[in-house]
């Protein structure tokens, strides 16, 4: 592992893919890795883009690409699909819209399903961002599979984030509801030559004046793209770069990432710990017979939570 | 959900052939399977083909065409694929393959799905060489 290690921070595209997959699809080995990685992490601009299905944001990256290649960015994207809850399979299609960079080696792109996680990214996300970081990416794009309205996940992994929208995707009673809409640091109206893109970024202005409940020294700016035609791409860039350079000048970018790697530390905490117990009681079918009691109403769901919590206190010497 | 390693199947066509039904419906019976599928589309040079392999990390690579081009195409993919120490990586091939082809191309361990054949096939094909 170490050598896998060794090798993609030296600039190795195949061990870095090996380690992905580590993250991905091995807890245990993949923890090792992130652990000796973090000291390597933090030097990224870390960009999430979200929106719903069709609005174009595996269109906008490869604009994306193209433009911060152009000033010189070394880039890592993650472009997240969703996994089926039916098959456990996925259609990862957004390298299809991405070909504009696809021989250049200071862009590496890596498709994942969600693989169960609810909110448009998946639990290893984080764990692939620090691998970009740790390999000299400058911008890391995460691009969220098609969000809802409660998707605001990916707020929670990223520094900068771009919610996605089009003239058509509904009224300003649609933007006026709480969740998805809350989250932008930067507005995208997407197709912009097609419908009422104006009425779309009024609207949107007008939410953003009436926002409350975060911080908003940023006032978070609306701007129109056509991303299959390359329009409004410049803007949008040093739009991300105002944008990182007020976080970074505000000391705003250290207050997200301490709230980050706060609910990190929580989440991980509780994964890692569920995952210990379940695997202890599940030796012996415990945690079933657990279930039957809850079932037949011979213990309540407290009583029965307290005894998982006293096999955590037994068995804590094995973490 | 299992957390176990995922099989991750590239799909791409190599070459000018626009013709993507059949490349599609192998891609949404590989995703029924339970495995992960990329798609990358049309028009994919060999080069652009295995690059997306190193990054994605695929354990098989699929690869269709339909306009006779793959004598030249799919040879070339798998030189790259050993070329950069992907020689770990299955390929498989489809689409309209000439009978008198299909031997050439299987000697350089393409196994070739041609027109007609069962997607259940393929998927049992999948399975087997990701696992070896």
């Amino acid at each position: 592992m170490s050598d896998l290690v060794d090798r993609a921070l030296q600039g190795d595209r195949l061990s870095l893919a090996k380690l992905i997959t580590l993250v991905e699809s091995d807890p245990i080995e993949g923890r090792k890795v992130i652990s000796t990685i973090s000291p390597l992490t933090g030097k990224a601009h870390i960009i999430g883009l979200t929106g719903s299905p069709g609005a174009g944001k595996s269109s906008l990256i490869n604009g994306l690409i193209s433009e911060l290649r152009h000033r010189k960015k070394k880039i890592g994207v993650i472009a997240i699909d969703p996994t089926s809850p039916f098959s456990g399979g996925a259609f990862l299609g957004d390298r299809i819209r991405m070909a504009s960079a696809s021989l250049d080696k200071g862009v590496f792109v890596r498709s994942m399903g969600s693989r169960g996680r609810l909110g448009g990214v998946s639990r290893a996300t984080s764990d692939v961002i620090k691998l970009f970081d740790a390999c000299g990416k400058d911008i890391i794009l995460v691009e969220t599979a098609g969000a809802g309205q409660l998707d605001v996940e990916i707020s929670k992994i990223v520094d900068t984030v771009m919610v996605m929208t089009t003239p058509e995707g509904g009224d300003d009673i649609q933007i006026a509801k709480a969740g998805i809409m809350e989250i932008g640091d930067i507005f995208i109206v997407n197709k912009a030559d097609f419908g009422d893109a104006d009425s779309r970024v009024y609207e949107i202005n007008m939410m953003i004046h009436s926002l409350s409940g975060r911080d908003l020294s940023w006032t978070p700016q609306v701007i129109k793209t056509v991303a299959i035609s390359n329009i409004g791409v410049e803007d949008l860039c040093d739009l991300i770069e105002k944008h990182y350079h007020f976080l970074r000048e505000t000391h705003l970018l250290f207050e997200r990432r301490r709230q980050r790697k706060k609910s990190e530390l929580l989440d991980t905490f509780k994964e890692v710990v569920v995952e210990h117990t379940i695997r202890h009681m599940n030796k012996d079918g415990r945690f079933d017979m657990l279930v039957e009691k809850v079932l037949n109403n011979k213990l309540d769901i407290y009583s029965a939570v307290n005894q998982l919590i006293g096999v955590l206190k037994r068995k804590r010497s094995e973490f | 959900m299992s957390e176990a390693e995922k099989i991750r199947v590239l799909l791409a066509k190599p070459g000018l052939d626009g013709h993507d039904r059949g490349v599609k419906v192998v891609a949404l019976a590989i995703r029924n399977a339970g495995m992960e599928v990329i798609y990358m589309g049309r028009h994919k040079t060999p080069k652009e083909i295995v690059e997306a392999a190193i990054q994605e990390d695929a354990n098989v690579v699929g690869l269709s065409n339909l306009s006779g081009s793959y004598r030249e195409l799919f040879p070339k993919v798998v030189r790259l694929l050993k070329k950069n120490g992907l020689e770990n990586v299955k390929v498989i091939g489809g689409g309209i393959i000439l009978d008198e082809d299909i031997p050439a191309l299987e000697k350089l361990g393409i196994k070739i799905f041609p027109v007609g054949s069962r997607t259940d096939e393929i998927i049992k094909h999948i399975r087997k060489s990701a696992s070896n």
